[in-house]
């Protein structure tokens, strides 16, 4: 496959999963690490904001909250434009090794493709901006 | 997955490995529709080739032709399969590495904070 959809990465950290948890799940915590600054609500479906050096933000939705063992949210990858609706999925699974800590991050969905993107990607019909120009241009007219 | 995102993101890759048909999707895209004479008049290459360019680029799907003024077919870029070949890039410009070393540092350093100071300043970690 040479199209990668999933990044996987596994870490020995010398701290219990409880510290763990806390840095990845505290606005404290990931403020320290991730980001320069940072916002989040605990719960499924919960917000999530990580302000980076330069001033750039990334939105998050929590998605999965088990403690102490599984920390999961969704992002939009910045390489996109803002209005793209794919997000990836990011999963930290926090297991105890010995006084430490084994922590694993899996990130999947660089691959997928929103089946009208696809179609899009493929049939040759020419609308865009010429088309919605037109729009904007009827209802300016009309008002 | 579909096996056509590799396909797609293929054709932006060749498309964008040439310099000449780069400048003329840069083109297209700062400027908007162009005819194969328009792009001419603004790059170093004679009309013959920015044509040969445009063929390929237009089965490739990364512009489509369209009737323009006088008969002439205007280009105008597509910009749906570049969309699929930055979903690629984006997969290869994640980096995880960084962030866990970090990690692995904010944790050392909060148990050395911890080990150090009284109970009651425990918070106390920098930036």
């Amino acid at each position: 496959m040479g199209f990668p959809d999933r990044i996987e990465r596994t870490v020995e950290l010398a701290h219990p999963p409880a510290a763990v948890w806390a840095a990845l799940t505290t606005a404290e915590g990931l403020g320290a690490w991730f980001g320069d600054e940072a916002m989040i609500d605990l719960r499924p479906g919960g917000a999530a904001q990580l302000r980076c050096a330069g001033g750039y933000m990334v939105d998050m939705r929590v998605e999965r909250v088990a403690e102490p063992r599984v920390f999961g949210f969704t992002w939009q990858l910045h390489e996109l434009p803002e209005d793209d609706p794919r997000r990836t999925y990011v999963e930290f699974t926090l297991e105890p090794a010995g006084a430490g800590t084994r922590l694993t991050v899996v990130e999947t969905g660089f691959a997928q493709l929103p089946e009208d993107a696809c179609r899009k990607a493929y049939d040759g019909h020419t609308e865009g901006w010429s088309r919605e120009l037109g729009e904007l241009a009827g209802y300016l007219d009309a008002s | 997955m579909r096996p056509d995102i590799e396909a797609i993101a293929e054709q932006v890759f060749t498309a964008l490995a040439d310099p000449t048909r780069r400048a003329i999707l840069a083109t297209l895209a700062a400027e908007g529709p162009a005819t194969a004479t328009d792009l001419a008049a603004r790059l170093p290459v004679t009309r013959q080739a920015i044509a040969r360019h445009l063929v390929l680029l237009a089965e490739a799907g990364l512009v489509t032709a369209e009737p323009g003024e006088r008969r002439r077919v205007r280009y105008r870029l597509r910009s749906a399969p570049m969309r699929v070949a930055q979903q690629f890039l984006a997969a290869l410009a994640r980096d995880w590495d960084g962030p866990l070393e970090a990690l692995k540092d904010h944790l050392d350093r909060s148990a050395r904070v911890l080990a150090t100071t009284p109970p009651r300043e425990t918070r106390g970690h920098h930036g």
